[in-house]
């Protein structure tokens, strides 16, 4: 699967409270929570997302809570991948079980606000179009593989079969 | 080659009773809350699955915007009521009946130590504080073990953390744990293990060790977890009673000698001084004294990291026989109905209300801005709770500062961050 888009550029410990605030958690819905995103830190964010647009970002994004409102809300207004340095381990669990891509790369301190990225999500492979480089990406061990590939936790378990460990 | 407590609980919950780099767990208990349980539910219903692996090891606990704050929020109880009843779950609380899910779960006797708990809140890694391996999932990992009764999890490595040296009268478990994210960061146990040890920690109360668990996740940390000793064993004897499922294995729930760490750092807590977390993340910690020209609109003494009775009777033990200054909105927050009924029984109570101070419900409430206390812009807030994130407790221009509940009382007294010594 390709993904191209432009990219929007965050920092260090972006945390769920800047992704979703709490008191918008008594939703469940994708579009509203997307019209919510970032609104503590940059309230105009979901304004500027074209649909396939990537959010890149530095160290342990998505810390702080386990509430999966912030992913949903990523998708919501439009991001298709998110790209970060480091991922919080509960953003990033809740991030493949909902079936939104997630890449790691070492330094996203390159790419910049706007540049337009083309990703390959089979190999990995990031190209920055408007700066000519690119970035390889660690595959996903093969357990998460399996969930990635079946679109998430859901359609994974619903797969499963009686006896499968 | 050893294993470390946490591989030994995860290993026993596995089919294979081995560690790969993934596996896939049987989970003793999962729980949600008013927020998290809702989105599992509707996922549930939406993925057409018409029978859940076994309604006693499901817990639905209500503690996040309730008593309902309008409509919304209480129709999200109404949701979970709804799914409980029809899929006979005997554990579905509403806030009358439980308290802060973190609080509320280790009472009920519904988490023991060795036991496999994930729950779908960050702050699930609190039950390390008893022995338990929990950890904190999202509402699809919900979802997926009401369905399997089973969870994936990456097999974790472990940070070993060993407190020596003599602690001062007014250090809890706050500030040790304050001072600790303090010196790692706020990924500095990214997907690890944080194992508490030493002999601080042995002479540490129960109530103390859970809230050093409690924040194990703001330094990133997969779960916190202290071995479960005598004291453990003790403590909850008397706080779950006959729910207490004591088993004579409990005794060997402690890491090898020739367990493998990822790391073991040493930290001597002679001389340190009460830990504050200041505004905008928790790791950003200074000595109290170094904070002593901030002024606080807001004190809130409570909540899952210290709003049990030991956490109660510290800052009533400031409080009483004082006034609040009067320019400070001072709310407590108990964890959970029995801590309040304790609280009152012992006169704390009393002492918060005769001091100036509202005693709310047990809930999450102003914790995570949900309600009950929200901060205006440029109001600051001094809270013994868990995060200090931008907007976190109400306006985005607005500050939290974290501490333990003994700085929390006596900055309650003075409107500005207080050394409890200055009072006492």
């Amino acid at each position: 699967m390709k993904i191209e888009g432009r990219a929007h550029i965050f920092g260090e410990n972006v945390n769920t409270d800047d992704i979703i605030a709490a008191k918008y958690l008594d939703s469940q819905d994708e579009k509203f929570l997307g019209s919510k995103c970032m609104e503590n830190i940059d309230s105009e964010f979901p304004r500027r997302v074209d649909p396939g647009d990537i959010l890149v970002a530095g160290r342990n994004f998505g810390c702080g809570s386990s509430r999966e409102h912030a992913p949903i809300s990523i998708k919501g207004c439009g991001i298709a991948l998110v790209i970060a340095e480091s991922f919080a381990r509960i953003f990033y669990r809740n991030a493949i079980n909902i079936g939104l891509p997630i890449l790691e790369i070492s330094d996203t301190g390159k790419i910049h606000s706007g540049d337009r990225l083309s990703v390959d999500l089979n190999t990995g492979i990031i190209v920055n179009q408007d700066r000519g480089t690119e970035y390889r990406t660690q595959k996903f061990p093969r357990f998460l593989q399996e969930i990635i590939a079946q679109g998430g936790l859901v359609p994974w378990v619903s797969a499963r079969k009686k006896g499968d460990e | 080659m050893g294993y470390t407590i946490i591989e030994k609980i995860l290993r026993e919950h596995s089919a294979s009773k081995e560690l790969g780099d993934f596996i896939y767990v049987s989970v003793d208990f999962c729980f949600g809350n008013d927020i998290t349980a809702p989105l599992a539910v509707k996922g549930f219903l939406d993925a057409g699955f018409d029978a859940v692996a076994d309604p006693r090891k499901i817990g639905f606990i209500c503690d996040h915007f309730v008593p309902a704050r309008d409509a919304k929020a209480a129709n999200n109880v109404m949701m979970l009521k709804a799914f409980a009843e029809r899929f006979h779950l005997p554990h579905f609380y509403d806030i009358h009946q439980c308290g802060i899910e973190h609080v509320f779960l280790v009472e009920r006797g519904l988490v023991q130590p060795g036991k496999l708990v994930i729950g779908a809140d960050s702050h699930t890694c609190t039950y390390g504080g008893i022995g338990a391996a929990s950890f904190g999932v999202g509402s699809t990992d919900l979802l997926a073990a009401m369905k399997e009764g089973k969870c994936w999890l990456k097999a974790p490595q472990t940070i070993k953390f060993v407190y020596k040296g003599t602690p001062g009268e007014w250090i809890g478990g706050k500030d040790l744990i304050l001072h600790t994210i303090g010196k790692i960061g706020v990924d500095g146990a990214l997907y690890k293990v944080m194992e508490f040890t030493g002999p601080v920690i042995s002479r540490l109360g129960v109530e103390d060790r859970l809230t050093m668990c409690n924040m194990a996740i703001e330094a990133g940390g997969k779960t916190g977890v202290v071995p479960p000793d005598e004291r453990t064993f003790a403590y909850l004897r008397r706080i779950q009673g006959e729910r207490f499922q004591y088993t004579p294995e409990m005794a060997d729930l402690k890491s090898d000698d020739d367990a493998r760490y990822a790391d073991v750092q040493e930290i001597d807590v002679s001389g340190m001084p009460p830990q504050v977390a200041c505004p905008h993340l928790p790791s950003n910690v200074r000595p109290v004294d170094a904070l002593d020209s901030v002024r606080v609109d807001q004190v809130v003494i409570g909540s899952c990291t210290n709003g049990r009775i030991s956490d109660l009777r510290i800052a009533a033990s400031v409080l009483q026989g004082r006034k609040i200054k009067p320019e400070v909105r001072v709310v407590i927050l108990p964890g959970s109905h029995s801590v309040y009924a304790q609280a009152e029984r012992e006169g704390l109570l009393k002492s918060f209300v005769d001091a100036g101070c509202i005693v709310s419900p047990p809930t999450c409430g102003s914790c995570l801005g949900g309600h009950a206390g929200i901060l205006d812009k440029g109001e600051v807030a001094l809270a013994t709770t868990n995060r200090n994130f931008i907007g976190r407790m109400g306006d985005p221009e607005s500050f939290v500062y974290l501490s333990g509940p003994a700085v929390a009382a006596a900055s309650a007294l003075t409107g500005k961050i207080t050394h409890p010594e200055r009072i006492m």
